[in-house]
Formats: C-alpha cells, structure tokens, sequence
C-alpha cells in the first residue's frame, strides 16, 4: 500500500509579514513552514504506516526548487520518498492547472488498488481548498474531504466527514483521495534519527522533462498559460483613518465611549 | 445535446445559483446567493436560475423566488437526498453541459467546496474561492473599487465593455484583495462565503411566480461509488460569527479568568443589540475556547456592525479576520499593542474594570 501525502511550502504569516512597496506580500522574505493542514495528512499516512509494515508514504509537493528544504524535513518525519514537481513551465498555475500536474506526478509514479491520496484541506497562502478535489478528479477517484476520523479496511475506507453542524459517515473504495483536518489528529516532530539520515534517502525531482509525455501534461492546461483563472485586478483596502483613543478613568472612557455611540446611532 | 466546450464562450448564457438543502430544508446561505445572483442577472440582463437537488424538495423550490429567482430547476432523486460528492457532481456537471449556463455559484459551505472545484475540474473551467464580492457590469465594478480600495479610479483606464465576472476575494489573510477573471472560460464559478452577501427582502408575490422544472435524473445507485452510511447533527450550541451583527471577541488578556470574561462578552453584546463572543486563536489553541469561535486567518471572517476586541493584541492573523468590520472597538491594557492600529476607538485598561463600565455607559446612553 502507498499513501501520497500532497504538500505545500506556504510562507509563515503568524510572525511579521513582509510588505512589498505596491502593498503586495513579500514572499522572499519570509520565512517558509509546510502547510498546516499538511501535517495533519501527513501524520494520518504515518500513523497508516506506523501500524502497516508494507505501507509506503510518498511526500509530493509542487514549487520552486527551494522546496527541496521542506522535503527533507518530510522524509526526517518518516516519509519513505519524496517527490518534488518543478519546473519554469509549471508556474503561475492556478488550482486547476496544479491539480493537472500534481495529478500527473501522481499517476507517473503509479496508483494501485489500496493507494491513496491525503491532502491537507487548504493552504493558508490561498485558501481555496480546491486542489485535492480537483487531483481526485483529474484521477476519477472518490473524495472525502474533512476527515477528522479514517479508519480502512482491506480497500475499503470509513471517513468521517466534518459539517459545519455535525458529521456525515461515508465509505469509499480505495484508491481514494481524502483532505484532512486539524481536528484530525497531533503531528509529529521530525525524529533525530530521521535528521540525520534525511540526506541520504530517495528525494526526487520531477521537471517538465520527466512529466510531459502525461496524458495530462498539455501546454494549454498547465502553467500561467493553461490557468483557466486570471488576476484582473489587485489592490489594498483603503487605508484606515487612524482611530481615536479615548482617555480618562475607565469610568470616563466608558461614558465617552458610549456617547459617541449614541451619536453614531450605532446604539 | 450538442458537443459540450467550454471555452465555446458564446454559447452561454443565464445565472445559475446552486441551491444547497440539507434535511429537506434550504439553507440561510442559498438566499444570500440568490440575492447576489439577481443582482448580477439584471447587471446582464438575464435570466437567475437556482439548481436543487434532493428528493422530495419540490415543495421548497419556490421560496427561492422569493428572493429573485426566475426559475428553479429541481434534480430530484432518492439518491440526492443527502449529499454524496460523486452523485451531485454528476448531475451538476450533466445540467451544465446540457443548459450552458454563463455564471454558476456556490456558497463556500463544507458541501459547497467539496463540490464545486470538482465541477470546475470536470467542465474544464476556472473556480474562484470564498468570493466576498461580485460584479459583471463595468460601472458598477469601478464604482465598487472607488468605495472599496485606494486604487484612483479617476486616473486609470478600464475596459468598460468587460463582461467577465468579475470575483473579488481577500488574498492573502486579506493584506490585499485580488479581482479574479475566467475569461476564456464558462461557467464562470466561484464559491461564496456564507454571511457576506446581502439577502433581498422575501417577496411572496416573486415566490408565487417563480417557475420550477422538475428533472428527473434516474440515478443508478449501484452505479455510485460512495456511500453515506450515517448523518449526525451534533446537538451543539452553534455559534453564528459570521452572520452576527455585533462580536465581542476575547483574547490572551482575558485568560486569568475566561468565564468572567466570557459572561462580560456577551453582556456588552447585548448591550450593543445582541451578538456573539469570538475568540483570538491564543485562547483556542490553549483549550480555553472552542474552535467555532475563533476570528482570524484560520478561523472565521467576520465583518459585523460592531467588533469588540477585548485583551487582543492584534496579530495579523486576527486582524485578517475582522478588519473589514463596519465599527471596532478595543480595549487593551498596553496602548501600543496593533489591535488600535485597525480600532476606530480604543480603550487603554484592564477588561475586567473597563468592560463593566462600557456595559454601565451603553445601557444608559441608549
């Protein structure tokens, strides 16, 4: 059994985000952590293998070549491979064109029976959520996204599916493709051992070269030029007139809080 | 049914809602889409269509409406009646190629982003996620940007003939928004997220005209690959941050006593007209809170009437969250914290004394 964990590098906005000059983000310098999400499908393929001697998990990311660091760190976590698509034709993808060429790793390095997919839900650079769905289809698989429980049996899998007021149980066949949630368990640190032997064990570059005689590899669906999306425009909210601090006791602040409510009729 | 292309441009036409139902019963958030899809349908001058899938939910088409629809197109089968990934997209995607609608949305519910990007994917078409604006018509696009953004609208040159959807979202955890376009492509498609969208008042007239098409897509249930074995409603409180007119949210400087702080919360709410209390992310990931009340990047977007921050400093990820609230108040014991960056007034103090006070004050003012 192989489990593919799809991952992204995302650039840590929980510290200071760099602003360029045009308001835009600064990704150069910021520092880069894996999806969270990600981690979350990447213990549930650890935890498979933990308990399945002849599980297999692949870690397969997309991005530019800096993201080879994050792969080491996969495999230092106990992934058994790591795969990282890369190439000058593949960027400026939106969510359709990267679920076309990560689906075409995918199936480059071969999908059995009792495979499967995990995906973290979203990225938080993009929010879209929309790349593991769009992967399972471009595979004609079933999806469960959501998870927050998964439990197999031979190839079949019960998920639990998380709604905003409750949960759906759902059964699927392997090979299947799930996105997982935070909810669904803790992720592991990398371990000393899996640090020191990371730089020894199978990391693998897929370019343009090795994916384009993919079925699903065409010029007109990967890359900027096959992105079916475009950025018409972007721009800054506009900039808050600075706010007003009141002073006083807290008793006046209160009071002339309360009055400038009033005036505002927000009360 | 002709060959299906979707970058066939030409051929389509009209604007699709899908209309989610769960338990037999529309959900608050089809007739925010509604609304929006009238808005949009009469900028273009067309038809507004809402697409329900179910068993049995004919009866509930026409309140759809009420709320703008022209029409609604009912794809009623046993096997819709609770949602399954394989099925709806299945007969979404079969309507879609056979009445080639120009603009399809979804509202960004957990079943709404299951679904749609698997549409996208198989009507080789763009998806724009988690919408909180949209537009066809040009005008009304730059008149939007002049309110909205620092961009000089006077001064830059538009292509006013423009018919693309034009989806605006925040990107980046809102630091900018970016107007996405699929213009070599149709449907357009973008989900919508749940509380942004203004609903139309319900007129029952509308309702009574609003015609309904019932399809019968005859699906094969030994054909399907999924299979629901059970739904379970969690009888938990369910906190509506998003479509709350007044938040009061606290944060670290609260956690010497997160109960009391919790019970002030809500009073100063009510005190404001009645609304909920969120949470920063510290309070969560330290147990404290439960999930469904975080505001912020990895929690909910909320922009009420009122945001109330209390002992929240105001990190960039709580910020993306609430910024694009109407009014916001804070109260923070350091006056230098980032929360009063974004604070149309702030109050320098410890909640505990300053949030009796600003209950005290509000109830008498009013």
């Amino acid at each position: 059994m192989k489990i593919y964990v799809c991952v992204k590098q995302v650039p840590d906005t929980s510290g200071v985000v760099a602003v360029n000059p045009d308001g835009t983000m600064n990704r150069s310098k910021m520092p880069t952590i894996i999806n969270p999400d990600d981690l979350n499908a990447m213990e549930a393929a650890l935890t498979f293998k933990d308990q399945n001697e002849d599980c297999k998990v692949v870690a397969i990311s997309m991005g530019p070549p800096q993201a080879a660091e994050m792969m080491r760190e996969l495999l230092a976590m106990g992934a058994d491979e790591a795969v990282l698509i890369s190439g000058r034709e593949f960027g400026g993808s939106d969510t359709f064109a990267t679920s076309q060429i990560v689906a075409a790793g995918i199936h480059h390095m071969g999908l059995e029976k009792e495979d499967m997919i995990f995906c973290g839900r979203q990225a938080i650079d993009g929010d879209t959520a929309q790349v593991g769905p769009q992967i399972a289809e471009k595979l004609h698989l079933p999806q469960v996204t959501y998870a927050v429980d998964i439990q197999k049996d031979g190839d079949t899998l019960t998920v639990r599916r998380a709604l905003e007021d409750g949960y759906m149980k759902i059964q699927v066949q392997t090979p299947c493709l799930i996105t997982c949630i935070k909810e669904l368990n803790e992720p592991r640190y990398m371990t000393v051992k899996g640090v020191l032997e990371c730089d020894e064990m199978p990391f693998t570059i897929l370019d343009y070269e090795a994916l384009k005689d993919e079925p699903l590899i065409e010029a007109d669906t990967i890359g900027l030029k096959g992105s079916p999306t475009n950025i018409f425009k972007s721009f800054n909210p506009p900039v808050k007139g600075v706010g007003m601090m009141l002073e006083g006791t807290e008793k006046e602040m209160a009071n002339d809080l309360a009055a400038r409510l009033a005036e505002k009729h927000v009360i | 049914m002709s060959e299906y292309n979707s970058s066939a441009i030409e051929e389509f036409s009209g604007i699709w809602v899908f209309c989610e139902q769960r338990d037999g019963k529309l959900m608050p958030t089809d007739f925010e889409l509604i609304s929006e899809g009238r808005k949009i349908a009469d900028q273009r001058g067309c038809e507004l269509t809402g697409l329900l899938l179910g068993s049995d939910v004919e009866g509930i088409a026409a309140e759809l409406g009420g709320y703008g629809a022209d029409k609604v197109i009912v794809c009623d089968d046993p096997a819709l009646k609770v949602y399954t990934n394989e099925a709806y997209t299945n007969v979404v995607c079969d309507m879609v190629k056979e009445r080639k609608p120009e603009v399809l949305l979804f509202g960004a519910s957990n079943i709404g982003r299951d679904l749609a990007p698997r549409c996208a994917a198989r009507l080789h078409t763009g998806l724009t996620a988690d919408c909180t604006h949209l537009d066809i018509d040009m005008n009304t696009y730059v008149d939007f940007l002049d309110k909205n953004s620092n961009v000089d609208v006077a001064n830059e040159k538009f292509k006013m003939e423009d018919v693309n959807l034009k989806m605006t979202r925040p990107a980046f955890g809102g630091h900018l928004m970016a107007t996405i376009i699929c213009p070599r492509f149709r449907p357009c498609m973008s989900t919508v997220r749940p509380g942004v969208m203004k609903k139309n008042e319900y007129d029952s007239a509308a309702a009574q005209k609003c015609a309904v098409e019932v399809v019968k897509p005859g699906i094969d249930e030994k054909e399907l690959h999924e299979k629901v074995l059970e739904v379970v409603k969690e009888a938990k409180e369910l906190v509506d941050l998003v479509g709350a007119d007044v938040v009061v949210s606290i944060g670290n400087g609260a956690s010497k006593d997160v109960e009391k702080a919790k019970a002030l919360a809500q009073e100063l709410a009510d005190a404001l007209g009645g609304g909920v209390v969120g949470s920063s992310r510290a309070l969560v990931d330290a147990g404290l809170m439960s999930a469904d009340r975080q505001v912020g990047q990895t929690g909910k977007t909320v922009h009420p009437k009122v945001y109330v921050a209390l002992g929240i400093s105001g990190a960039i990820q709580h910020k993306a969250g609430m910024q694009n609230s109407e009014l916001i108040i804070a109260v923070n014991k350091n006056g230098s914290e980032p929360i009063f960056e974004v604070a149309d007034y702030g109050l320098v103090g410890d909640l505990f004394k300053v949030v009796p006070e600003m209950i005290t004050a509000i109830k008498a003012a009013k």
